[in-house]
């Protein structure tokens, strides 16, 4: 047997023995030390004879790799173990509970008026506004309403003058009115925003939202405005189909007038949306009334389109089952925290309106 | 407007059930609003006999009856009515049934220690007349053989069926003009008018006037004198069908009028003939006149109302209500029927100031028939006659202003313009055949007269309604909308509005809606110099202004949560507030609260409470993530009296430009807590003001400067400076940065401290000063030297000095 398969064999038996980092350490100056039985072999090379020089050599250094290789990963482990040992003594309890967080909300109406914002983005309105407090003028006399109409009684109003000029909107309606006065037909607008009426019972609520459609153009009729109402109740209820009825109504600033019943059933106490029986009246529209126009000077003969108005409580009711209109404005911490939204949840068209 | 299907087939022949009815009327703009079975409840009540009666062994005023309830059946009621004797045949309530005036239902009960099986009816507790002294007695002849029958028979199965009618269509208040609408609609025919003529000699005897005035209310005033009437209770038929649709039968008089308005919607008013002194003048009221109405109330009249008056002064108020003084009575032997024509404008305005409603004037403001009034007094002449007997005069109508045939041209190509879609000629012309027009087709128009029950009808645009209505709106066909936008779908301020509700929400804030109106008492504290705006008709007093702040409204609700025991809230809301009463006197803020503690009972952190940083934070970050930077952020502390006056803050976008106010953040005063009685460790707020915030005109994207960062090694410097209490940290911070702008990357105050050892006017700020070259690696003589500069300018621009 050569010297080198007798190192070989001896020590690889004895690093495989249970060793602690001091003997080990020994081993590896045994082996590499100055005068280590490695060494002293690496010093022999020269004396060797040529012919087996190469072969001796080249036996020799994989000897080497190997036996270091081993007393490296024996160190590693011995290492490894006395972290482990180490950390054995740290453990905590990870069931304690984490650093407490706070969720912020965005109240459902906010979420909602998002929602509706997404979906008639996609089909090109955008976003107008207007100012909470209106005149006579702009919130009915414009709106084909005049002061002897009795479809002023449908608005519980509230004024700030004892002349009635000056009054708490009733509706988005006077948008339209602004809107038109201040540009050039076509319009495509929605208009979002706080509405007042003097009413307040289980179902109404002196203050409430709504959102006002408007589209003007050279021939947008009847067909279109139903097309885009179903086009929105469907993308808003994320529903394959709904069931849509128009039935004939009044509307002093629509002609013709409509409103809009979508039919649902109650299934374990919830209301679902789109199948039944039941109809559920969620908004007005119609086509814009000739007058209005000539009030805005817009020319009826040319231009012509639809309005539609439609309650945003409402319809965060219907989709995300609060029974209540009332507590949507109690502030009831609890409440704001089970029905408000993530403020990271932005409803997008990409992405999908809700989770 | 209450209908039965009944009633409605007296002008309706159709064969359809009432399931079909209720849809068609919907169909047609005919909302049906509900639906009551009156019968069911009825159908309960039965003809009973007395057969005998003792006083009531405890009560002095209650007997004790035996009722003969048919059937061989035989019951104990106990009945306090005087008249409850022996013999008498009554109505009788068994226990379960409703009683129709006060919906209770009656049980199975003990009345001082004797069981009562049911009740014995008034004709009050029937809703059958206001009788309420004693129960009803029925003829002896009539009754004798029904003993056990049901009172209310088969006339009354019909269900009522309440219709919201829109106010355009007055012609559907009368139930013939529903079924000329149904018939039009194909749910059935529209059965021929039979009207009674009457062939009188004997003049209308009382004259009438119609005053000319200015702005005179009543265009056409019709009359018919019926002499020597007996006026009873009306017959049980015409009781019957008031009772049907829930009205009150009177006497028939005044039953009769009922029934010839709910019918033909034709109101009409009777009068005592007797009553009148020298005849009737409608006129303007003259200011200071006044009379006692119908409804018992006496009202004062302004000047210029439409009055009927006579010799003695105001008989009534033309159109909206009658008054006493010539009201028809059981004795009443003349009676002069008013049927005329009031103007919408004048009666919605009387009404109006004097807040009356009645049936009349709720029908007169939306328009009647003008052309009804001869029809309306044959068809109640006739009716007085047949029933209360007399003599009917000839009809007197005066008029001041002729009705006018309302004329339109229709181009029929409007139809499909309108609608999208087409229908045919011969369906347009039946259509409006059937609903009363009269039509002349030439080439591509119809000359249309307008049917005078129709004030609504002025335009072409009318026509397209009637006919899409009749036809059907189920019949548009949709048109998808086009998925293709031309404009962006939110301006830059309705983007920022977004960005700050979703931002401030982010930071733990729940988001609140409260009223845009408020409590004056609470609005006060916040509104700072601002005038009260008042709603002139507020919901409730505590609702009674316009809020001047976000605070108005959050703060209550914060403190209903508080009292709802939750303690650390955090609440914002972003909204109007209002500075004035005139459109757009308005402006948006986004307003947070924090109440309590942060890490409350946590077994890791320490627990403190809110306080003005964590706000402050709020508020930076926010404009910090707007886009807004923070190196060019000023702070002052001039902030509005709700705040606490040394712990509160007022932030501006730019040092350069303190116009406008970007918000404000602190400690809500303490006085405030006290007045509205708050009870929380600590209250803490901040407002910013989205109109403040300046829109820069180029986009975030393109704001951004070029990115730049140094490799080379940074170093960090620590100094304490004992400094004037009051020098402000923030400049102390500015002096510094602007010492080397390339050099000084970063300024950031670790501690600072006042008390011992340091003089009482003085504190000590410590900073740590981050210095790094964008060109080199900086060697300790570099640093030694920024670091000199750093004391030095420090020192001589603040008077601070080092600590050593």
């Amino acid at each position: 047997m050569s010297d080198l398969k007798k190192i070989k064999d001896n020590f690889f038996s004895k690093l495989n023995q249970n060793l602690g980092l001091s003997e080990i350490n020994q081993i590896k100056s045994d082996l590499f030390g100055k005068n280590g039985l490695i060494s002293s072999q690496f010093k022999k090379i020269g004396s060797i004879n040529e012919s087996e020089r190469k072969k001796f050599a080249s036996e020799l250094n994989i000897l080497k790799d190997e036996l270091q290789d081993l007393i490296d990963s024996k160190i590693n482990d011995i290492k490894k173990d006395e972290i482990n040992r180490k950390l054995e003594k740290e453990k905590i309890d990870v069931t304690l509970p984490e650093r407490s967080f706070v969720r912020g909300k965005i109240h459902p109406v906010s979420q909602t008026i998002d929602e509706i914002s997404a979906i008639f983005s996609e089909i090109g309105f955008s976003i107008e506004e207007g100012p909470d407090i209106e005149n006579e003028y702009n919130n009915f006399t414009a709106l084909n309403t005049p002061d002897n109409h009795p479809a002023r009684d449908m608005h519980d109003t509230f004024y700030l003058d004892k002349k009635k000029e000056k009054l708490l909107r009733t509706h988005t309606s006077p948008v339209q009115i602004r809107t038109m006065l201040k540009d050039n037909p076509p319009f495509k607008i929605i208009a979002p925003g706080r509405t007042y009426r003097s009413d307040s019972d289980q179902t109404h609520s002196p203050m409430f939202h709504q959102v006002e459609g408007l589209h003007i153009d050279k021939n947008i009729n009847m067909g279109d405005l139903k097309g885009c109402l179903n086009y929105f109740i469907k993308e808003f209820f994320e529903v394959e189909k709904i069931k849509m009825r128009f039935r004939p109504s009044h509307f002093p600033f629509t002609e013709p007038s409509a409103e809009v019943d979508i039919g649902y059933e109650i299934k374990d106490g919830k209301i679902v949306i789109g199948e039944g029986d039941k109809w559920l009246e969620i908004l007005g529209c119609g086509m814009v009334h000739p007058k209005v126009l000539k009030n805005v000077n817009v020319d009826p003969l040319k231009y012509q389109g639809y309005a539609f108005g439609i309650g945003i409580d409402r319809l965060a009711m219907l989709k995300y089952g609060i029974n209540d209109l009332r507590s949507f404005f109690e502030c009831d911490y609890r409440w704001l925290s089970h029905f408000g939204f993530d403020p990271l949840d932005v409803p997008t068209n990409y992405r999908g309106l809700s989770r | 407007m209450k209908i039965t299907f009944d009633w409605l087939k007296e002008h309706l022949q159709t064969k359809n059930s009432e399931n079909q009815l209720l849809n068609k009327l919907t169909d047609i703009g005919l909302e049906v609003e509900g639906v009551e079975n009156t019968f069911s409840s009825l159908e309960k009540f039965v003809v009973a006999k007395i057969l005998k009666t003792e006083k009531h062994p405890n009560a002095d005023r209650l007997k004790v009856c035996d009722v003969d309830i048919g059937e061989r059946k035989m019951v104990k009621v106990v009945c306090g009515a005087k008249n409850a004797a022996d013999g008498l045949i009554t109505i009788y309530a068994p226990p379960e049934s409703i009683i129709p005036k006060n919906k209770i239902k009656l049980s199975v009960t003990e009345i001082r220690g004797v069981t009562s099986y049911g009740m014995l009816c008034s004709e009050s507790e029937l809703n059958l007349s206001d009788e309420s002294d004693g129960i009803c007695e029925l003829n002896q002849k009539l009754f004798k053989n029904k003993i056990g029958k049901k009172y209310f028979d088969k006339k009354n199965r019909s269900n009522l069926i309440d219709l919201s009618i829109t106010p355009n269509r007055p012609d559907c208040l009368g139930v013939r003009g529903i079924a000329r609408d149904l018939a039009t609609a194909g749910f059935g025919k529209l059965k021929i008018n039979k009207n009674d003529k009457i062939s009188s000699k004997s003049k209308q005897k009382i004259s009438v006037k119609i005053r000319k005035e200015k702005n005179q209310g009543c265009l056409s005033f019709g009359s018919c004198l019926v002499t020597n009437v007996k006026n009873i209770e009306s017959p049980k038929w015409l009781k019957d069908k008031l009772i049907s649709v829930g009205q009150k039968p009177i006497s028939a008089i005044v039953d009769i009028t009922n029934y010839v308005m709910l019918d033909l919607n034709r109101p009409l008013h009777a009068y005592d003939a007797d009553k009148i002194k020298k005849g009737i003048v409608v006129r303007n009221s003259k200011k200071g006149e006044s009379f006692k109405a119908l409804d018992n109330k006496e009202y004062h009249l302004q000047e210029g109302m439409c009055v009927i008056s006579d010799d003695a002064g105001v008989l009534g108020l033309g159109g909206i209500i009658g008054g006493t003084r010539s009201g028809t009575e059981f004795d009443t032997k003349n009676v002069l029927i008013e049927s005329a024509y009031f103007e919408p404008r004048s009666i919605r305005r009387t009404s109006k100031k004097l807040n009356i409603d009645t049936d009349a004037k709720f029908r007169f403001e939306r328009g009647i028939d003008p052309l009804s009034i001869k029809e309306g007094l044959i068809k109640a002449a006739s009716l007085i006659k047949k029933i209360c007997g007399g003599e009917i005069s000839k009809i007197d109508i005066q008029k001041i202003h002729n009705y006018q045939e309302k004329i339109i041209k229709f181009e029929i190509k409007l139809f499909e313009k309108i609608t999208g879609f087409k229908i045919s000629i011969k369906e347009i012309l039946k259509i409006l055949i059937d609903l009363g027009f009269k039509t002349k087709l030439s080439k591509n128009f119809l000359k249309l007269s307008v049917p005078s029950w129709r004030p609504d009808i002025e335009q072409p645009i009318d026509i397209v309604e009637e006919l899409v209505r009749i036809h059907g709106y189920d019949k548009i066909k949709k048109i998808d909308p086009v998925k293709k936008r031309s404009k962006p779908t939110l301006n830059k301020t309705q983007r920022l509005f977004h960005f700050l509700q979703r931002s401030i929400a982010s930071k733990g804030f729940q988001e609140a809606i409260t009223w845009s109106f408020t409590n004056s008492k609470i609005n006060n504290l916040f509104k700072s110099s601002m005038k009260d705006i008042e709603i002139v008709n507020p919901i409730s007093s505590d609702l009674n202004v316009l809020r001047n702040s976000i605070f108005s409204n959050l703060i209550i609700y914060l403190n209903k949560n508080l009292d709802r025991g939750i303690k650390d809230l955090s609440l914002f809301e972003i909204g109007p507030v209002f500075y004035g009463s005139n459109p757009g006197d308005q402006e948006t803020v986004i307003g947070g609260l924090r109440s309590g503690k942060v890490s409350r009972l946590s077994w890791i952190d320490k627990e403190r409470e809110v306080d003005i940083f964590d706000v402050k934070k709020d508020v930076i970050q926010t404009l910090e993530e707007i886009g807004y930077s923070k190196s060019k952020i000023f702070v002052d502390t001039k902030t509005p009296n709700y705040y606490h006056p040394g712990k509160s803050g007022r932030i501006f976008l730019n040092k350069e430009n303190k116009e406008k106010v970007a918000a404000y953040f602190g400690e809500i005063h303490p006085n405030i807590l006290k007045e509205i009685d708050i009870k929380t460790e600590a209250l803490v707020g901040f407002e910013i003001f989205l109109e403040n915030l300046k829109r820069p005109k180029k986009l975030l994207k393109d704001q951004k400067t070029k990115y730049q960062v140094s490799d080379f090694q940074k170093s960090e410097r620590d100094f304490a400076f004992i400094i004037n209490k009051n020098f402000e940290s923030q400049q102390l911070i500015q002096i510094i940065s602007e010492i080397d702008k390339d050099l000084i990357k970063d300024v950031n105050i670790f501690d600072t401290y006042e008390g011992e050892n340091i003089p009482i006017d003085k504190k000590s700020i410590a900073l740590n000063v981050t210095i790094q070259s964008m060109n080199k690696t900086l060697n300790d003589e570099d640093l030694e030297k920024i670091n000199k500069l750093i004391i030095n300018t420090v020192e001589t621009k603040t008077g601070a000095k080092i600590r050593s």
